[in-house]
């Protein structure tokens, strides 16, 4: 028997580690896997809150951004790999112009 | 107790992982972290007894998305991260985010009486047959928009990964 503030703290931390990797890292492969990790964080909470109230809608809310997340990480991914096309680079820093 | 136990272990696990994300500059390291948090996370997710959420979780995080990752690191051959000039400002800016963030988080979640409910071992199954009544009776119609979203997401990283004609 936990109290529910552990997990939604727990969630708030992993959230704020993704918003801090999306702010410090360079590397445009690693700034989508800090995306991925808040969008982690949001469902643990998801979850709890539903454990907490007793209502199972939460685990399908869960499941839809489930489905979400992986349409996002397939044309994401695209995206990185026509960025690097072009450019030859995966440095965020290194992709300043709006036209090649 | 053994709900504290399990949540400390299965937590710690996950915040060394996130943690390790930030600190390596390989990418490959940071996707291995990443499939841990995702794991532990699943496990967490079994302490609640969302069984259905923890399985899917395992194999569409863990097992699908981060293979996704796992290969396009391979396939753009990518190195250490360099770091530029111009991005020697953005590590105190995201120090600074995280503390203030974290910290008004943990206020927040702490002193609002909403939250103060206990949640025991397993308090709510969810087993994949009751998840699938509810998906298939109440939540049809965003299920099958979902199936269009897939569709296009598919469409999209065809058009978008495809070489150009030259």
């Amino acid at each position: 028997m936990i109290p529910l503030n552990y997990y939604l703290v727990l969630s708030a931390i992993l959230f704020a580690c993704g918003v801090v990797g999306f702010l410090i890292k360079r590397n445009i492969i690693t700034i989508f896997m800090s995306i991925e990790l808040m969008l982690n964080a949001v469902n643990l909470s998801f979850v709890a809150f539903a454990t907490a109230r007793g209502v199972l809608s939460g685990h399908i809310f869960v499941f839809f951004v489930m489905v979400v997340a992986a349409a996002e990480a397939a044309v994401g991914l695209a995206i990185i790999i026509s960025v690097f096309r072009t450019r030859e680079t995966l440095n965020v820093d290194r992709v300043n112009l709006l036209k090649l | 107790m053994l709900h504290l136990v399990l949540f400390c272990i299965f937590g710690g696990l996950c915040l060394g992982a996130a943690i390790n994300l930030l600190l390596q500059t390989h990418p490959i390291n940071s996707a291995l972290s990443l499939i841990v948090v995702m794991g532990s996370l699943a496990l967490i997710y079994l302490l609640m007894g969302a069984e259905f959420v923890s399985i899917v979780q395992l194999i569409i995080y863990a097992g699908a998305i981060m293979v996704l990752f796992v290969f396009v690191i391979m396939l753009l051959n990518a190195g250490k991260e360099e770091r530029l000039p111009a991005s020697k400002i953005m590590p105190i800016l995201g120090a600074v985010g995280m503390i203030s963030g974290s910290a008004a988080g943990i206020y927040v979640l702490t002193c609002d009486p909403h939250t103060s409910a206990r949640i025991s071992l397993g308090q709510l199954p969810g087993p994949a047959d009751q998840v699938g009544r509810l998906l298939f009776r109440d939540f049809l119609l965003p299920f099958e928009v979902t199936s269009v979203l897939i569709l296009i997401a598919i469409m999209g990283a065809v058009v978008l990964a495809r070489r150009g004609e030259q």
